[in-house]
């Protein structure tokens, strides 16, 4: 079996963005949608204050209730454990989106390109972004590269041109992404060997999401 | 140590997806409070055909928020688990069997309505209790609320748009009080929890503490039609609705936050030490 996840480490982000980039610069998506973000969190009071660098998006959880609620079943999981939408089924109702606690999901009700006169060339060579418009939307952990990449023989997380742009973009390690069911595999080794949280674990979703905040197996 | 808030209020639906629960709740109680009418030895044609304008209005403005409303018969593919689907298939039988007993007046049509009915308000219900990103939905106590209101709202109108007979005056009585208790747990319950503070704001708002009086003061007048003021009870049916469709219009639209992100605990850098992180 195959259990694709993504791991941040949180010692080693630095909040720099270029993950957000990495992704709207692979995905093409509209003004207003961010698959991959980076939240930039405080927590304590001073003098006794932290920042938190939380790269999020989409969890690919393990029991999806984004898919539960979809009327349409526009929403599906692969059994590699991506979560996935097809475009041509949504219509748009964004009930996944009240029902995602990770905020991960984007509904386009005006399509607006970053320069008045549409789409450019450029935004069309990197994607059709029509598709986006009136339905919802959300990270593929790059699915597209992780297939062609798997077509080629590559390993998703060991070959960068598999691995989504997030990860491939990270300066600082950070991100790594790969097959968890996989023991030698970089993620399933962070998470035996380091301490992790998973967001909202109590809502029973089990995120492929895995946040690393310090070493040593918990 | 606490974590600095990020729940934000969900944006995407509006007054229209409002109108749903309006329209749904204020039409299958009408139903509902038709199908004891109908026992009483009431005439039930007004409300009833009124019931099932409301649900259809309600289903309407969810089609006019729909990004693909051409696709609509896609919320039909996925009733093995999607309550939003399951609303939408007990509209249809729910139209036909209302339909019928106007036409052909036989009493068995109006007992499925009236199921038909309890069924569909509880699929909303059960649609606001899976959104489990809003807590002000997904809480168990939002079901017994969004049943209570409706029944309210349906009895409420139907002094309003049918007789005024002393035990439906009772009725509409019995449910302002049951929502009122529905309501009060539901408050009670989401503070416990710890639902978002954007969310525990709204109950402290001059908009909702109106609201509030608004509720008690149905309450007086429908107690006052219970002894030989039919007007009163009018009034007070006019105020259960009105309150029932503002409570909606505030649930779905203002007090409607996420649960935001969430770190229990922050990442060890350097020297400094990791901390365990409270939500607020």
């Amino acid at each position: 079996m195959t259990r694709f996840v993504m791991v941040a480490d949180l010692r080693r982000c630095v909040g720099c963005q270029t993950c957000t980039a990495a992704c709207k610069e692979n995905n093409g998506t509209p003004v207003g949608v961010q698959w991959r973000r980076v939240l930039d969190i405080e927590a304590g009071e001073y003098p006794d204050v932290s920042r938190v660098f939380l790269p999020t998006g989409c969890q690919h959880c393990d029991k999806p209730p984004c898919m539960e609620v979809c009327p349409s079943t526009a929403t599906g999981k692969r059994a590699d454990g991506l979560v996935t939408i097809d475009y041509d089924l949504c219509i748009g109702c964004s009930y996944c989106i009240m029902a995602c606690p990770y905020e991960a999901r984007f509904k386009v009700e005006d399509l607006v390109y970053p320069y008045e006169e549409g789409a450019t060339a450029a935004d069309q060579a990197r994607t059709n972004p029509a598709k986006f418009d009136g339905v919802v939307s959300k990270c593929t952990f790059c699915i597209d590269r992780i297939d062609a990449g798997l077509a080629k023989g590559l390993v998703p997380g060991r070959d960068m041109e598999a691995t989504p742009a997030c990860v491939q973009g990270c300066i600082s390690g950070a991100l790594r992404f790969g097959d968890l069911d996989d023991p030698g595999s970089d993620v399933a080794t962070l998470i035996r060997d380091n301490k992790w949280f998973r967001q909202h674990e109590a809502e029973g979703t089990r995120p492929g999401f895995y946040y690393l905040w310090d070493k040593g197996a918990l | 140590m606490k974590q600095m808030i990020t729940a934000r209020l969900q944006k995407y639906w509006d007054l229209r997806a409002a109108g749903n629960f309006i329209g749904g709740g204020t039409g299958t109680g009408l139903v509902m409070a038709s199908g004891l009418g109908a026992a009483l030895g009431l005439d039930v044609t007004v409300p009833l055909l009124a019931g099932l304008a409301f649900v259809g209005l309600g289903l309407s403005m969810v089609w006019l928020e729909i990004g693909k409303p051409w696709r609509a018969l896609h919320v039909f593919f996925h009733p093995q688990t999607s309550w939003m689907t399951r609303e939408g298939i007990l509209a249809a039988p729910l139209m036909a069997a209302g339909a019928a007993y106007w036409w052909f007046g036989h009493p068995a049509f109006l007992a499925v309505a009236v199921l038909l009915s309890a069924g569909f308000i509880y699929c909303q219900a059960r649609i606001l209790r899976a959104a489990r990103a809003i807590p002000a939905w997904s809480h168990a106590r939002t079901v017994p609320l969004i049943l209570m209101t409706a029944a309210a709202e349906g009895t409420g109108l139907f002094l309003v748009i049918g007789e005024p007979a002393p035990a439906m005056i009772a009725a509409a009585l019995a449910m302002a009080v049951a929502r009122e208790v529905a309501r009060e747990v539901y408050r009670l319950a989401l503070s416990r929890d710890k639902a978002p503070q954007g969310t525990l704001n709204w109950f402290v708002r001059p908009e909702v503490r109106v609201l509030q009086a608004m509720r008690w003061v149905s309450m007086a007048l429908l107690a006052a039609g219970l002894f030989g003021l039919p007007l009163a009870a009018v009034g007070g049916g006019v105020l259960a609705v009105l309150t029932g469709w503002g409570l909606k219009a505030i649930m779905v639209t203002k007090a409607a936050f996420n649960r935001g992100a969430a770190i229990p605990r922050t990442p060890v850098r350097g020297r400094d030490s990791s901390r365990l992180v409270q939500q607020q």
